[in-house]
């Protein structure tokens, strides 16, 4: 028992390192294009994770995901901009004093991002998770709405419609994989604790988890504050990787995106959602091409129109929910003793290390 | 209030129109037995719920211990030491039988998330501790064997027995069994008469519970009560009720014949 504890941290460990290595690999050999689309992979992975937690493991059907993320967006920018460019940008109405003068460093922000998202998670939880199912679902949508509404009418703080630009630009494929890394262990570890039993409990059965003994609001609250921490996060990633943001980005078919991500990957699992996060964002691209003219055979031609992609994720959602419902990999999650069963029970330390 | 352990102190509830329990009272004590029985849609289970807080009585007081937790939230209750089981099996069914038992120790943690999420010794020691906890809990009841399986895919006699350790493990002074034996032959519901007495003996338990196989009420319980369309019919122990003509007429009657 305790060998194979003491094999699983070695494996464990080798495959941090593996992906270290995978990491500096692509930072040094792919083009920025490239690094660029795996960063963004960083990116929908934490969202997926975040929206998994509340969706998949708490059973809350919210919605609101793109209003925190638009807030975690907006405070990581605010406090990372250089006090010129925000002279710079905010000319229709001066920007608030306070905030001129504030240029903080890249970490700091993004925590800071990942805590204004939580408070605003935490108020919006408080009246909203009164409901449940589709209700919720409407609320936390209309709540998405009004932080949407607010950001792009407090001009002084957020310069309004026209956006934020000149937001400093990070490339290293190490921050934004550090940030996706640190949420994968995060929510492994809370998904395996006690709290984690606790939101289970309460997806599987509320009744019976409350007459448990589990404060029903106080752990929906919980969970829901810490998806929105991790939305803020990834929201302050965004603001990083494109430079420039504006209320417009933070529509309700954002979320749709993450909640596509989550369902493919299958809800109830951090695994499936990590896998589905990447290989849909690298889709993304790689479908690009049937969204200009199309011309099988000569028999049929169809001009090039944007939004193609959408209909074959679409389709795909479509088939997912008809054929797999679960998803990808449904409430499985990877681990190392289905990976031992699978070599047999012999020595798979070096083994284990190509995986 | 002396030395009861549980008073409903004449509990009505009322929804819309409808007067599911009216002027209800009933007083345990400590270690006993009790039954509430009673024809079908007679408010066994509403009184149930507001015992445990799912549902705030219109009018009365309900008293544990001699302190008043009428209208107290339901983790709160079980957490001062009352807890139940339900009428159609509410297991978690994505969870093994260990898990299920497990997450009645989670109002029993003394550890924030912080330290789990970091494992600190804290943590992992009142982990470790209500494992075994309820691993030993689990042996008593001859469910050890079956920790790992999935606890929806037990035979549906250990589902009943998983959901009466899963309320013990949340550490009650009294148990609130509603119709422990529905569903089971007379053989099975011989075995969970033993088993209840054996818990009791064990864990000092005082219990009460609704059920309608007259065999188990009358052969466990003390006391019992009996309700009708929402109204207390009598009180007293098995031999009184049997011959109490009014039970008679609106229960037992009817029972005996189909039975």
């Amino acid at each position: 028992m305790d060998k194979r504890k003491g094999m699983k941290t070695i494996l464990t460990i080798a495959l941090l390192a593996g992906t270290g290595l995978l990491l500096f690999g692509v930072q040094n050999n792919l083009d920025s294009f490239q690094i660029r689309i795996l960063n963004l992979a960083a990116i929908y992975t934490i969202l997926g994770l975040s929206m998994n937690l509340v969706i998949g493991f708490t059973g809350m059907f919210s919605l609101g995901h793109s209003g925190f993320m638009c807030v975690g967006a907006y405070t990581a920018a605010i406090l990372t901009m250089s006090p010129a460019s925000k002279e710079l940008i905010y000319y229709m109405e001066p920007i608030n004093p306070i905030l001129a003068q504030i240029q903080w460093p890249v970490f700091p922000a993004i925590l800071a991002a990942g805590l204004v998202a939580a408070i605003f998670g935490l108020l919006v939880g408080i009246p909203a998770l009164r409901l449940r199912d589709d209700y919720l679902a409407i609320a936390t949508l209309g709540f998405a709405e009004i932080i949407r509404i607010v950001v792009t009418n407090t001009i002084s703080i957020t310069n309004g419609s026209l956006g934020l630009k000149n937001i400093p630009s990070i490339r290293s494929i190490w921050v934004y994989w550090g940030c996706a890394i640190i949420t994968i262990i995060i929510l492994k570890r809370i998904i395996n604790s006690s709290w984690g039993y606790a939101f289970k409990a309460i997806r599987d059965n509320e009744i019976a988890a409350e007459a448990m003994g589990i404060s029903i609001f106080k752990h929906k609250l919980l969970s829901f504050t810490i998806g929105a921490f991790f939305a803020g996060v990834a929201g302050a990633l965004m603001g990083f990787i494109i430079t420039s943001i504006d209320p417009t980005m933070f529509r309700f078919l954002f979320t749709f995106q993450i909640l596509l991500i989550v369902v493919l990957g299958g809800m109830g699992s951090l695994t499936g959602t990590v896998i589905s996060a990447i290989v849909i964002t690298i889709m993304m691209e790689v479908l690009r091409f049937v969204e200009g003219p199309i011309n099988l055979l000569g028999i049929i031609s169809i001009p090039g129109l944007p939004g193609m992609r959408m209909v074959i994720f679409s389709l795909g959602l479509l088939m997912v929910i008809l054929f797999y419902r679960q998803g990808l990999m449904g409430t499985r999650e990877f681990n190392w003793d289905w990976l031992l069963k699978w070599f047999g029970r012999s020595k798979s330390v070096e083994r284990g290390d190509s995986i | 209030m002396n030395e009861k352990i549980l008073t409903t102190d004449h509990i009505s509830m009322e929804f819309g129109g409808l007067r599911a329990v009216s002027d209800f009272s009933l007083e345990i004590a400590p270690g006993e037995i009790v039954g509430l029985i009673g024809p079908n849609g007679a408010g066994k289970t509403t009184v149930f719920n507001m015992i445990t807080g799912v549902y705030t009585p219109t009018s009365g007081k309900i008293f544990f211990k001699d302190r008043d937790i009428t209208g107290l939230k339901t983790d709160r209750i079980t957490s001062l030491g009352i807890a139940r089981t339900f009428q159609n099996i509410r297991l978690f069914e994505s969870m093994s039988v260990l898990e299920n038992v497990m997450i009645s120790k989670h109002l029993r943690l003394k550890a924030n998330l912080a330290e789990a999420v970091m494992n600190l010794p804290r943590y992992r020691h009142a982990r470790q501790q209500h494992y075994d906890e309820c691993m030993e809990l689990l042996k008593k009841v001859q469910l050890d064997r079956l920790v790992n399986e999935k606890a929806t895919s037990l035979p549906y006699g250990k589902q009943r027995r998983l959901e009466i350790v899963r309320a013990l493990a949340t550490e009650p002074a009294i148990l609130l069994l509603d119709e422990p034996a529905a569903g089971m032959n007379p053989n099975e519901s011989m075995e969970l008469m033993d088993f209840i007495a054996q818990l009791r003996e064990e864990f000092k338990l005082t219990v009460l519970m609704i059920e309608h196989h007259m065999e188990v009420v009358m052969g466990i319980c003390e006391r019992i009560y009996v309700l009708d369309y929402g109204v207390a019919l009598a009180d007293g122990n098995p031999a009184e009720i049997q011959n109490n003509p009014a039970v008679i007429e609106a229960y037992l009657g009817a029972v005996e014949l189909d039975a």
